[in-house]
């Protein structure tokens, strides 16, 4: 096991050091020290060192920071299946089955999470879960849903209104990510990151960044980790904005959801002024970024954001004062505090569950430790809780980058040149997207080649969470529920 | 209800009032080409860029292919290429999105006679995302908000096929959606159009070279309208489709 500065989001090692524990002694370490209160942050696999291994790598959060871990399979062989002691392994482990064709005996179900390899185009011939009984039915919603929004299959069986059981059915949008990373030169690699969730370009740019600096060795001023962090923010102010806006539309609040959507239109605009993109594209790069704040943008944002927190202020007193907004959020779509561990929900959708979990305080890195942020918790586990976290994360955000500008007239821009990576190491590497934790794994070989990359996005373990939530609801309240998480099709399928 | 009078009154008029002339500041969009000559043997621009854009002997940057980084400005020696924040950049065929050595502007979208018939005033539309990232959706999304209000000019964005008259695509089309997207389409009933919105859509890229897309459908079907960006600007798809039913100025 390796260790760096006990906060930085990111973690490196050498190939060699890590040792390759036999996969049932792996697979118990694992269990253990998860079992014990460690933090899953990710779990996968590669293609092995020999032709028929399969090298699987874990990364877990402690006290001490973050570690990894790593073991070696026989392809084609069966591994211990933590998800029955577990339960949030369910998909890491359904990712390795299906990527490696590693067997998981035991587990409840390797249902294929986004139709790759050998399952590629044969959505139709997957057999939904199925409940049995005269006056169950089924409802099927997607691919293609009602609105402007990616494409997921849903099946539910219902008796009645009430739903028992959502199937999610994702894969859609698999487009093969992963293996373009490393067909690609190192320096086209940052915009095709930031176009796998994009709706989370900084998130991802951050990651991609943080693990190629480590593997290259190169640290970049403070003042760079603080424009990275003002974009992350203006990321999530934004973003929220438009799940607000998304949310209140679903319930019909057509007030609310047109002031939030005008109101996240002035974040992405000052983006835009900031970079040449609405998204935050392209600003952030390995090594730097490409644009930095000057005195006149700083004046401008402060500007920009102080009438934004006022024009917010007002919308958010509107709606929740709102007796309609109260009576359809709270209590709809509930995930416990219990449920959220069990199935190891991340980001904010731990947080609305009552679970404090966020990496901007966890493993704060540079930016968080010099401005810290406070992180946002809502214990109900609702609707309500998912809109509340946001219009409360989105104040913490506009806190936090006043506090930047408080200390820091200006924020120039620098880029190092990223030349070589280090050979035979990996690094991975986390940050608090406005869903939560983006994690980047990207290992070099013995040229300092790229061969192997891992992207997670927090959807991956959160779809289960809607699941949960819509259990025993009415299907009227799915698209409410299904809103307030308003997870990634795409940064799922990869 | 006397509240929410007071935040109707506090937020005011918030739409564009004219699309046509709006001032998006920073944004990277239309570049101009300028007619400086290369440095000798320099090909900064076309190695920088992440979808293969670029073509040099003679410059030729393919906005079907460009996903507006900017990097290419960034290198270029001879401060060939800037990019300016001219959303105007939609076209009716692929050939008009290529920006030539010392060309500056594009081939305007001229109206299409039978389009306007059919859908100057009312066009409602159905969006498939194949692949889509969730940025061009979040553009087209707001394209329909209070700000640009396509709305205005009878273009709503429609839950069902059957509703539609028309098609907008984003994504470069994957496996596992090629058969929804086709299903999609053949719900519309014809007349009908299809828009390509995105690099993704018109061209692939930056996932032209994944051999998980199946991009036949455009093979069968050409579109009507092309609308590049990364994602668009909502102020370039509603220009396009403006400039496309000849609404009037």
């Amino acid at each position: 096991m390796t260790t760096v500065q006990s906060q930085a989001p990111v973690v490196l090692a050498r190939c060699a050091d890590l040792p390759r524990l036999p996969a049932a002694e792996f697979t118990r370490t694992l269990a253990q020290r998860v079992g014990a209160g460690a933090r899953l942050l990710t779990y996968y696999g590669r293609p092995g060192d020999a032709e028929d291994e399969v090298t699987l790598t874990a990364a877990l959060i402690d006290a001490g920071g973050l570690h990894l871990l790593r073991g070696v399979a026989v392809r084609d062989h069966s591994v211990y299946a933590i998800t029955k002691d577990l339960p949030q392994f369910q998909a890491y482990e359904r990712e390795i089955h299906e990527q490696h064709g590693l067997g998981f005996p035991g587990h409840p179900w390797l249902k294929p999470l986004r139709f790759e390899g050998k399952n590629l185009g044969r959505m139709d011939d997957y057999g939904f879960y199925q409940i049995d009984g005269k006056e169950v039915h089924e409802v099927n919603v997607g691919p293609i849903h009602a609105g402007v929004i990616e494409p997921g299959c849903f099946r539910f069986s219902c008796h009645g209104e009430v739903v028992y059981h959502l199937e999610i059915h994702n894969g859609y949008q698999h487009r093969g990510v992963e293996q373009l990373l490393l067909q690609r030169p190192l320096g086209h690699l940052p915009a095709l990151v930031e176009r796998i969730a994009g709706d989370s370009s900084i998130a991802y740019a951050w990651s991609h960044a943080r693990a190629i600096e480590a593997l290259a060795g190169v640290e970049v001023p403070d003042e760079v980790e603080l424009i990275r962090g003002v974009a992350l923010e203006l990321e999530r102010i934004a973003v929220h904005l438009g799940s607000l806006s998304g949310l209140l539309n679903d319930i019909g609040f057509l007030q609310g959801s047109a002031t939030y959507g005008r109101i996240r239109t002035a974040a992405i605009n000052a983006s835009m002024r900031a970079c040449g993109s609405r998204f935050g594209r392209d600003w952030l790069r390995p090594g730097g970024v490409r644009a930095g704040i000057t005195p006149a943008l700083v004046a401008d944002l402060q500007k920009t954001l102080r009438e934004l927190a006022t024009d917010v202020g007002e919308c958010n007193a509107l709606t929740i004062e709102s007796r309609t907004v109260q009576h359809r959020f709270k209590g709809a779509g509930i995930v416990t505090t219990d449920e959220a561990r069990e199935i190891g929900l991340v980001g904010m959708h731990a947080r609305t569950s009552g679970i404090d979990m966020d990496m901007r305080t966890i493993l704060p890195g540079r930016a968080f430790l010099e401005h810290q942020i406070t992180s946002v918790i809502e214990s109900t586990g609702d609707c309500w809780a998912r809109m509340m976290l946001r219009i409360r994360e989105i104040d913490e955000s506009l806190k936090w980058i006043f506090g930047v500008f408080k200390r820091h007239a200006e924020l120039p821009r620098s880029r190092a040149a990223i030349t070589a990576l280090a050979p035979d190491s990996l690094a991975i590497a986390v940050t608090e997207g406005w869903r939560g934790p983006i994690v980047h794994a990207i290992e070099t070989d013995a040229a300092g080649k790229l061969r192997h990359y891992k992207v997670q996005d927090p959807s991956l373990l959160n779809w289960f969470g809607l699941a949960l939530a819509v259990r025993n609801n009415e299907i009227s309240d799915f698209p409410i529920c299904n809103k307030s998480f308003d997870l990634s099709y795409a940064g799922n399928d990869l | 209800m006397l509240h929410s009078i007071r935040v109707r009154r506090s937020q005011g008029w918030q739409f564009i009032p004219d699309v046509r002339k709006a001032d998006p500041k920073g944004f990277r969009g239309l570049p101009h080409v300028s007619a400086v000559p290369c440095a000798e043997g320099c090909a900064a621009c076309r190695d920088v860029c992440p979808t293969g854009a670029i073509a040099l002997e003679p410059f030729r940057l393919d906005l079907g292919l460009c996903i507006f980084c900017g990097e290419c400005a960034d290198v270029c020696p001879q401060q060939k290429i800037e990019f300016t924040s001219d959303y105007k950049m939609a076209a009716l065929n692929p050939a008009d999105l290529i920006c030539l050595d010392g060309a500056k502007t594009m081939t305007p979208v001229t109206a299409n006679a039978t389009f306007k018939k059919l859908f100057g005033r009312s066009l409602k539309l159905r969006q498939v995302s194949a692949g889509g990232c969730n940025g061009c959706e979040l553009e087209l999304n707001a394209a329909a908000n209070v700000n640009f209000d396509m709305g205005r000019w009878g273009i709503d964005w429609v839950a069902s096929p059957r509703h539609a008259d028309g098609l907008v695509l984003s994504g470069p089309v994957t496996v596992n959606m090629a058969k929804a997207l086709r299903l999609a389409w053949d719900g519309i009933p014809a007349p009908k159009l299809v828009i390509a919105v995105g690099a993704c859509a018109i061209s692939g890229a930056p996932y032209q070279d994944s051999p998980v897309i199946d991009r036949s459908f455009l093979g069968e079907f050409t579109p009507q309208l092309y609308v590049p960006g990364c994602p668009p600007h909502p102020l370039t798809f509603v220009n396009g489709l403006l400039d496309l039913l000849g609404v009037a100025k």
